[in-house]
């Protein structure tokens, strides 16, 4: 090394700002998301615990608690059961073959997306409502829609439409279809090849839309709420229990309430991070990175 | 199992891929498809196999019309240009896959699977390599899975996709010297698709030369290399074979070789 | 060749493809996206047939209206502004820089997508507003806003707060991956030929980010647009001030007016496809401009 010295300034990258600016950024972005985005999650759980841990579970052992608790777990499930059926026979449709009009059914499914979640719900009013033609007939029969669970399920699989689908299409198309030309050349039928081929390939994709639509099925509010009507014990999910809870003014139980959805939030922001880290390859959400 | 095509035709929109092809392949037989990309060699196999539906013509294998049997039906040895190997399988699962698949009337015993799974395994040289997945394996060794796995199911007959394209040139020489060998043991009427005249040349006991849709030419290597028949097949084959034989690269004197080179030397 | 004698062609040749389940996928595919999405929007605009031009134009021109499809519009422009700036600084720092804790935050950077609108609404207007009883967590970032003089609960503002809360994922996931791919060479080029830093970051960097930018923003205005759940707890419910258009809808349903409700319901649709239009468009400008850089 040369005695000499060069000077004193330290070597800076050329792509590299200023540290003061980098510092600045680094603690902007930090400050920024913590006040902005964690301190209401903080919040949810101080204001859940504020009558202490017995007022929390009393909270939450309340009947009309338990009640949405458990209409919540069924609507998701039969929700995200339908909608993953569908987005599995939609991949494989617009991922093996050529047809017309494809790009354009690809479209169509992202539609839900770009609609106002209470627009989402009262289309389903439009069609089920007392004022149509086909509500009355519903009425008369004593069949219920509109304010009972089959318009929750109805609305929900609307709005979480979308997510399964858009998951495996670009994934199946990232794939191709040699591993499944393999196995019919083996003399695999289609669904020996479906099982054994093509599901263990977009396993962690499947699961990854599973998980999202899971968690937008689960919090669903706007939807619901329009095509609920409300009744505790009856047709309240748990998001709507925690509109009633508050609009009651009992803070208490409508932030347990909560707390369990945004524990559900954490829960699959954990899931979700974890499968993008370790099968991020086989996600279709990161291709390209 | 003889191989006889007639007619053969298919298109995509108004292009012609293939354009009433005739084509007759003798049983045992060591033939490849070559032509440049979108010649057609590649949607010709694919149709063989019944992996690509025809829009006209017949497809014999020996004494049967294959030409209405699905895929399955067929039970043709198909190797895929990237080897198409199962992911999520060990080496072992993929090579019995065909076997496992089959109605149970058909379906040997688990035992029985299993030592015809390890039997290939020795046959591609790669024993003891049976729990492994194929991200562990190298590109030969996984073109070797997939042959062994298009093997198991006993097939009428044997196609192979580039079965060279994606390995490195040291690994293609020894492998196409292996795979002749194998061809002369099993004896199975094959038929591979290569854009590489190298290859076609020193392998194949007749090659298909193919342009646009069209069978340009159908001979022995010596013939075409000789007797070019078209224009085409004479500006394909001979300046880059002429190139690899008689300036830089002599032929190592092996069997398959030889015939070859002695036709280069004499052309 | 022709050797063989072959019978009579008689029978069509095989037509059929070799992946099977082409009729099954796709007409199940068809039929589910027929009775789930497609008829009842159908019914929505029959419904909105029904109405006529004149309904609907009378029930859009009342000033409530008015005012909330102006708020739901406007406070989501804002929002998505917001967004564009703050989401772009995010995404730089996250793909620029290292720090402890980073993994943890890019984690929760999509908690808005993650946790249901009507807890994030309960759990900003604990935050924001000022509380006349007081209870720990709530008025944290209210008060001291207050003590500036900045009301944000039950205010426009607070619309506009809880859009930025919701949209926020949006610039952020969208920059990320694009910055991730900007090679570097190019800002080593524009340093050795004199550029400073920031002229080589808002002319060479910039521009290359700038569709992706673009994409993110509007995704983030079109989601604030149909916001309903986290906005409507903060925002409270004053006619002409802080009612947005979703809530109108809903409150016309509450009362039975389904022709009212159907009437904003089709505007805001109007609106939103033609932003999906947009989003559209923006996105083949995107890969066709990456496409000129790759």
């Amino acid at each position: 090394m040369s005695a000499v010295a060069v000077g004193h300034r330290r070597f800076r990258s050329a792509t590299a700002e200023p540290r003061a600016v980098r510092w600045l950024l680094i603690g902007f972005t930090c400050a920024f998301l913590v006040v902005f985005l964690l301190l209401p999650l903080v919040v949810v759980f101080v204001q859940a615990f504020a009558g202490g841990i017995k007022a929390y579970f009393a909270a939450l052992a309340d009947p009309d608690s338990l009640s949405a608790i458990w209409l919540t777990l069924k609507t998701a499930a039969i929700a995200v059961l339908l909608n993953t059926l569908f987005g599995v026979a939609a991949a494989w449709a617009v991922a093996k073959f050529e047809f017309r009009g494809k790009d354009f059914l690809v479209t169509l499914i992202d539609l839900p997306f770009s609609v106002s979640p209470v627009i989402s719900g009262m289309v389903f009013i439009l069609i089920f409502g007392a004022q149509t033609w086909l509500g009355g007939w519903l009425i008369d029969h004593d069949i219920r829609i509109i304010f009972a669970q089959t318009g929750l399920v109805l609305a929900t699989v609307f709005v979480t439409f979308p997510f399964v689908a858009r998951e495996l299409i670009p994934l199946m198309q990232a794939q191709g279809s040699d591993e499944e030309y393999a196995a019919l050349s083996l003399g695999a039928g289609g669904w020996q090849t479906f099982w054994h081929v093509t599901l263990p390939n977009i396993r962690w994709g499947l699961l990854y839309g599973i998980l999202l639509c899971n968690a937008r099925a689960m919090g669903e509010f706007g939807a619901v709420s329009v095509v609920s009507g409300k009744i505790r014990g009856a047709s309240n999910t748990m998001p709507l229990h925690v509109e009633v809870l508050y609009q009651d003014n009992k803070m208490v139980a409508a932030f347990a309430v909560a707390s369990l959805l945004a524990l559900l939030a954490l829960i699959t922001l954990g899931v979700k991070t974890f499968l993008e880290w370790r099968h991020g390859d086989e996600l279709a959400a990161l291709r390209g990175r | 199992m003889q191989i006889s095509i007639r007619q053969l035709s298919k298109s995509y929109g108004s292009v012609a891929a293939l354009n009433a092809i005739d084509l007759d392949i003798a049983s045992g037989e060591l033939l490849a498809l070559l032509g440049p990309s979108g010649s057609g060699k590649t949607t010709l196999l694919r149709a063989i196999a019944g992996l690509e539906p025809i829009d006209g013509g017949r497809i014999r294998f020996g004494d049967i019309d294959a030409t209405e049997l699905s895929v399955q039906e067929r039970r043709v040895g198909f190797v895929f240009q990237h080897y198409a190997l199962f992911k999520h399988m060990s080496v072992l699962d993929n090579i019995t896959f065909g076997l496992r698949v089959r109605k149970r009337k058909y379906r040997p015993a688990r035992e029985e699977i299993r030592r015809r799974g390890e039997e290939l395994l020795k046959l591609v040289q790669l024993g003891g390599l049976e729990a492994r997945y194929p991200n562990q394996l190298s590109g030969g060794q996984r073109q070797r899975v997939a042959l062994a796995r298009a093997l198991a199911i006993e097939p009428r007959v044997l196609l192979l996709d580039e079965p060279f394209g994606a390995l490195d040139a040291k690994v293609r020489k020894e492998l196409r010297v292996w795979l002749r060998q194998l061809h002369d043991e099993t004896g199975y009427t094959t038929v591979f698709v290569t854009h590489d005249q190298e290859e076609a040349l020193e392998l194949a006991d007749r090659v298909v030369v193919m342009n646009a849709g069209s069978i340009e030419q159908v001979d022995t290597p010596e013939a075409i290399l000789r007797r070019p028949a078209t224009r085409f097949v004479a500006e394909f084959v001979e300046r880059d074979a002429a190139g690899q034989y008689t300036a830089a690269h002599p032929p190592p004197p092996r069997t398959v070789h030889e015939r070859v080179a002695r036709a280069v030397r004499v052309g | 060749m022709g050797a063989i004698a072959l019978p009579q062609l008689t029978r069509a040749p095989s037509r059929r493809r070799a992946m099977p389940g082409f009729g099954l996928t796709l007409g199940f595919t068809l039929s589910y996206l027929s009775l789930i999405v497609l008829i009842p929007l159908a019914a929505l605009a029959i419904n909105a047939a029904g109405l006529g031009v004149g309904g609907i134009w009378k029930v859009l021109t009342t000033s409530q209206v008015i005012n909330a499809l102006k708020l739901s519009f406007g406070g989501a422009l804002v929002a998505a502004a917001v967004n564009a700036v703050f989401g772009s600084l995010i995404a730089w720092t996250f793909v620029r820089y290292e720090f402890p804790g980073k993994r943890a935050l890019q984690a929760m950077i999509d908690l808005p997508f993650a946790l249901p609108t009507a807890v994030a609404g309960i759990a900003l207007t604990a935050l924001y507003s000022v509380p006349t009883v007081p209870s720990p967590g709530q008025g944290w970032l209210g008060v001291p806003l207050e003590a500036l003089g900045i009301k944000v609960a039950y205010t426009r503002l607070g619309v506009i707060v809880a859009m930025t809360f919701i949209s926020l994922p949006f610039v952020v996931r969208t920059l990320e991956p694009v910055l991730e791919q900007v090679d570097r060479q190019y800002e080593e080029a524009a340093a050795t030929l004199g550029a400073t830093r920031w002229q080589a970051v808002s002319r060479i960097v910039f521009p290359a980010l700038q569709p992706a930018l673009l994409t993110g923003t509007a995704l983030a205005f079109a989601r604030a647009v149909g916001e309903y759940g986290s906005i409507i707890f903060i925002a409270g419910n004053l006619p002409n001030l802080t009612q947005i258009a979703p809530l109108l809808i809903a409150i016309d349903l509450d009362q039975h007016e389904v022709g009212a409700a159907t009437a904003i319901a089709v505007a805001m649709l109007a609106l939103s496809f033609a932003i999906l239009f947009g989003i559209n468009l923006l996105q083949t400008w995107t890969r066709r401009s990456e496409r000129r850089t790759a």
